[in-house]
């Protein structure tokens, strides 16, 4: 018990919450767009691939971990505008769509990963490039502090800009508002003169971009490969983290790091002389009960309202 | 026949020469020997009796999952729980076959029966959660495939483990638990004849009894199921209890049929290929047998290409996901079916003014 408090009380484990948190917390952004403009993103896992394996690829093709991050989030954008074709043009249930283009995407990207590497588990024949890591100035200096915040790739910054962009962008801006008017009422945004097909769109291809760069953060900063499934149920763990953080940009953001928690004590038990198989269960369990709980904290308060109705 | 099941058929029909056509596009792109992998991906499967056989015996889980999907998705829940069912039904299943000694015959029996109660749990808990607090079944049902995949791994890894054999396998099942090999030359089992039991099964329960119309009509419009007096709630719960049930009854017989040890080291996916089968058989359980065969000769046929040409089996996702995302299309050839019922209502029309002279 000791060691575990060790553990959680460490700068290290600190640096490891904030790095397993990037990619949730863009996944959970795009699931937050998606979502204010009153669609369901569940292809996010399948993007988070095909963004992942393209990264890789590319950066292994032009040697600029750049050009593989821009054409990343190309792809995760692209993505996004298929599941928009899907379900906003042939009117497939988004639901099923989602699920068509993720069960795509996890033998697509196996099937590509085979031609291009020649190996159907990971990419490590490919001298692929790495997004990366920035020394914070002034925050480095400080004890603790610095180990915990400084240090990181530099997506796990954007991941936290992101977090400010996407708040201002919903809430201070003409385009944000109309996306947030079409999700709360469609039919009343359509009277004002909104489309709310092209809003639709905008919001799938957005919610795909920052996806894809959750993908290209897998790929190209986390680990420096690309793996089979390398994704493991991040887009889905970021679907929860966005259903609990209130659908808000700053409420998904810190469930985005509750569940980084979780993954980080899951990597950091290991050592511990607890079954692997138990610890890894944390994240899901994790995502469960919380959304359990915020579920019924929302119904608690729409019974309360309706009986102050009465 | 009425138009719409004519129009339905012509459009899954169309929707799978679709996705089948891009495959064949994508193959001759990227092969050096496109004839040989084609041919192997549309007949391989008929070339002998095995591979024939490793047809059938695909298709068994697959009518599992995809009965158990199928009832889910009925009564309108996303619960996405096959998954972990089929994978937990399975582990249930083998403690069984491993550590409880029953004669013949009882023997499986108990250890299905087993592995859909254990399945059923598994579904069960987004049901719960949903039905009590309204969270969303779909993310919790996610959620509790990867549980019950790390759980199932730590029971028999912890406490089921054959620490004499070389790789991560459990105890070898008594022999009075396995499922008997019905054709000889190939694996098919007697789970064959439990899958159809249970499609009939599933079928008459949907159609044919209270509790099933329940599920129905609760499926097609909650408000109207609620106004009509139905128990929504206890519906909703009914529908996924039965759907995890076939899923979980569905590992075990895989198991028992298949397997002499617990071998699995990842989930199998039958879960998700449960999604695709309820979708080609538009829910329909008896449809559901079909819609299995039909994707398990799909899946043969992708490996023996794999195996004998330089073209991998994953070409088949593509082929999966363009058939499901055109079949639940309601756009798709809707100008087609505008004209249908345009006709079929100008020739009732026609009728009925000929009788009323």
């Amino acid at each position: 018990m000791n060691q575990l408090v060790d553990i959680i009380f460490s700068a290290s484990f600190g640096y490891a919450v904030i790095r397993v948190t990037t990619p949730i917390l863009f996944a959970a952004l795009g699931s937050l767009i998606a979502d204010k403009a009153g669609v369901i993103n569940i292809a996010l896992e399948g993007t988070m691939l095909v963004s992942a394996l393209t990264g890789v690829a590319v950066s292994a093709f032009t040697h600029s971990a750049w050009i593989g991050l821009l054409l990343a989030m190309i792809a995760g954008g692209l993505v996004g505008l298929l599941l928009a074709f899907f379900s906003l043009n042939l009117k497939t249930d988004i639901v099923l769509s989602g699920i068509a283009i993720n069960l795509m995407a996890s033998g697509g990207t196996v099937f590509v990963l085979y031609l291009i590497a020649h190996d159907r588990g990971i990419s490590s024949s490919l001298r692929s490039e790495v997004l990366p890591k920035i020394h914070l100035p002034l925050i480095d200096q400080i004890p603790v502090i610095g180990a915990i915040f400084s240090n990181h790739n530099v997506l796990t910054y954007a991941s936290i800009i992101a977090v400010l962009v996407v708040y201002i962008f919903l809430y201070k801006t003409p385009l944000g508002l109309k996306v947030r008017a079409v999700g709360e009422n469609p039919d009343a945004a359509d009277s004002v003169g909104i489309s709310v097909i092209k809003v639709q769109y905008f919001a799938l291809i957005t919610s795909g971009v920052l996806a894809g760069m959750g993908g290209a953060y897998m790929s190209m900063g986390y680990v420096s490969w690309f793996a089979k499934n390398m994704t493991a149920g991040r887009g889905f763990i970021a679907l929860a983290a966005e259903a609990m953080g209130g659908a808000s940009p700053v409420g998904t953001f810190l469930t985005s790091l509750l569940f980084g928690f979780a993954d980080a004590l899951s990597n950091n038990l290991q050592s511990l002389r607890v079954p692997a198989e138990f610890i890894q269960t944390i994240p899901y369990i994790a995502t469960i009960v919380g959304l359990a709980i915020y579920a019924s904290r929302k119904t608690a308060q729409i019974n309360k309202i309706k009986q102050q109705e009465k | 026949m009425s138009k719409n099941l004519k129009f339905d058929i012509l459009r899954t029909t169309l929707a799978i020469g679709i996705a089948l056509f891009i495959a064949l596009v994508i193959i001759l792109s990227v092969s050096k020997e496109p004839f040989a992998a084609i041919s192997q991906l549309l007949f391989g499967p008929l070339g002998t009796v095995r591979h024939f056989g490793n047809v059938v015996e695909m298709t068994i889980p697959l009518v599992f999952t995809g009965l158990a999907v199928s009832v889910m998705f009925k009564a309108s829940q996303f619960n996405l729980g096959a998954e972990g069912a089929f994978f937990f039904g399975a582990i249930g299943a083998s403690i069984i076959a491993m550590k409880v000694a029953l004669p013949i015959v009882i023997h499986p029996l108990a250890a299905i029966l087993v592995g859909g109660l254990v399945g059923a749990i598994v579904t069960g808990i987004p049901a719960i959660l949903k039905v009590k607090w309204g969270a969303s079944e779909l993310v919790s049902s996610l959620m509790l495939n990867y549980v019950a995949f790390f759980l199932g791994l730590y029971l028999i890894n912890y406490f089921f483990r054959d620490v004499s054999a070389g790789a991560m396998v459990s105890l070898p099942f008594l022999d009075t638990a396995n499922l008997m090999v019905l054709i000889p030359k190939t694996r098919i089992h007697f789970g064959i004849i439990i899958a159809a039991i249970m499609t009939v099964l599933t079928y008459y329960y949907l159609y044919k009894s209270k509790s099933g119309y329940e599920i129905i009509v609760t499926g097609e419009n909650i408000k109207f199921a609620e106004y009509s007096g139905i128990k929504t709630g206890k519906v909703i719960l009914m529908a996924q209890l039965i759907g995890g049930f076939i899923a979980g009854a569905g590992g075990a017989t895989e198991l028992l049929g298949m397997y002499t040890r617990f071998s699995w080291q990842a989930l199998p996916g039958y879960g998700w290929d449960g999604i695709i089968v309820a979708i080609l058989a538009r829910n329909n359980p008896i449809l559901v047998p079909i819609a299995a065969f039909f994707l398990a000769y799909l899946r043969i046929g992708a490996d023996l290409m794999s195996r004998t040409t330089d073209v991998q089996n994953d070409v088949i996702a593509i082929i999966q996901g363009i058939m499901i995302v055109l079949i639940v299309a309601a756009s798709f050839l809707e100008k087609y079916r505008h004209k249908l019922t345009f006709k079929e209502a100008k020739e009732n029309l026609g009728q009925s003014s000929k009788e009323g002279k």
